[in-house]
């Protein structure tokens, strides 16, 4: 898979975690791709930390655009019935519990759920922005993303990054396979018919346990 | 008393090493034209209390890119480069915070508040030195308010007491800056009578408004 076909695999793997009427904050990045594979009769409601409910494709008209931005400052649009709210109310949704479900990218994740996804000392440190509110707020924290990262194991058993949150992770997904997080650590709960176990062990450098019966992915 | 000065009017109550809190999001929401004026005038070794650093010749990305900013206070900064290199350089000291505390220190500051008590941050860099309080068997970080010398709004419709309306998403930050200063200066992107703005949609009340500038088309 070339890496456009990747993301989308992943994308579309996460779109199957979603309830009708779900109520959702999707980070940048791979996880927007999310809503593009959603099954026919589920609807959710996107939530921006920029204060929007009701988040919608795309710009509406030029005349928007100086007013009417997404997570990532660009140009966005509102879907009818939808609010804006201002940034102490989002984040007061955000972090009270409100959102069902967010679904955002790591730098790396741990065997116990700590997520890694905001600095890299010295080299990238663009800030937490609401990434930390959301995986400590929202009711379910899945992490999509590419397994590894040139080469690189990014489940790991223990995150070496300045952590985001602390046991945040509910549910892994990647191209190779599906982890969920518990007390009792990592278990692989879905695979991708094209890997092994093996192959999965190999790009993981994290404990994990494999359910029964383990079940694909696709 | 009429409460519209003019742009170099309301940068002339800057002054140099004072805190300034700027609403916005990635530029959306920016005081632009207060902005442009405040590099006009050669005001510096601000503190500036904002989301971002917006991106690159646009809103407060100026006062970075002038050289005006002594420490900047943001949750994001990653998508205006020049940042990072200050930030290296040792040109220009951040203090990141996550987006839905930065919110909360603001709105405590303007509410009369000690501080604010969130889960976000624990087991993270952003604890480091702070104290964690435990309510009810759940630990809560610390946070102590934020308030500013000068908060600089946007605001769409803005009436002569000051009453302002918000379009889009721009509003984000600005009600909670609009509480958090010793003076507050809003931008208008346009001047409308007395009770244009019904009183039921009037965000932020006049009375927290000190002066009004005309701002329009960018």
């Amino acid at each position: 898979m070339d890496r456009t076909a990747l993301k989308e695999f992943i994308a579309r793997r996460v779109a199957r975690e979603l309830r009708d009427g779900d109520f959702v904050n999707l980070g940048i990045g791979l996880p927007t791709l999310v809503p593009d594979h959603l099954p026919a009769g589920v609807r959710v409601t996107l939530q921006a930390e920029v204060g929007m409910v009701g988040a919608g494709p795309a710009p509406a008209t030029d005349d928007d655009k100086r007013y009417v931005v997404d997570a990532g400052g660009q140009p966005a649009s509102l879907n009818i019935g939808g609010a804006y709210i201002d940034s102490a109310t989002s984040f007061g949704l955000i972090r009270g519990g409100h959102v069902d479900a967010t679904v955002l990218g790591a730098l790396q994740v741990d065997a116990e759920g700590n997520l890694a996804n905001w600095i890299i000392p010295g080299k990238m440190v663009p800030g937490m922005g609401g990434a930390m509110d959301l995986v400590v707020g929202a009711r379910r924290v899945i992490v999509a993303m590419e397994h590894t990262q040139r080469g690189a194991p990014k489940i790991l058993r223990r995150c070496t990054l300045p952590l985001t949150a602390v046991a945040c992770v509910d549910l892994i997904v990647t191209e190779l396979g599906v982890f969920d997080v518990g007390d009792a650590g990592l278990a692989l709960v879905e695979i991708n018919p094209d890997v092994s176990v093996d192959d999965v062990r190999a790009a993981t450098a994290a404990p994990f346990r494999v359910a029964e019966p383990l079940v694909s992915m696709v | 008393m009429t409460k519209q000065i003019s742009r170099e009017g309301a940068v002339a109550l800057l002054h140099d090493g004072m805190t300034v809190m700027i609403g916005g999001f990635m530029g959306c929401g920016n005081a632009h034209h207060l902005v442009q004026a405040m590099v006009d005038s050669g005001v510096g070794d601000l503190t500036l209390i904002a989301n971002d650093a917006s991106m690159p010749g646009y809103g407060l990305a100026k006062l970075v890119e002038h050289g005006r900013l002594r420490k900047l206070i943001a949750s994001h900064v990653g998508l205006n480069p020049q940042v990072a290199l200050l930030m290296n350089s040792g040109g220009l000291e951040v203090e990141l915070v996550p987006q839905g505390t930065l919110a909360e220190r603001i709105r405590s500051g303007g509410a009369g508040l000690g501080g604010v008590l969130t889960p976000t941050g624990l087991g993270t860099p952003v604890a480091e030195g702070k104290p964690v309080v435990e309510v009810d068997g759940r630990q809560y970080l610390l946070e102590a308010p934020l308030r500013a010398d000068v908060a600089l709004i946007n605001g769409y419709r803005v009436d002569p007491v000051g009453n302002v309306w918000y379009r889009g998403d721009a509003r984000n930050f600005n009600p909670v800056m609009a509480t958090a200063a010793d003076l507050v200066i809003v931008e208008a992107d346009h001047l409308v009578g007395l009770g244009d703005i019904p009183p039921e949609d009037v965000v932020t009340p006049g009375v927290l408004v000190d002066h009004i500038v005309e701002g329009g088309a960018l």
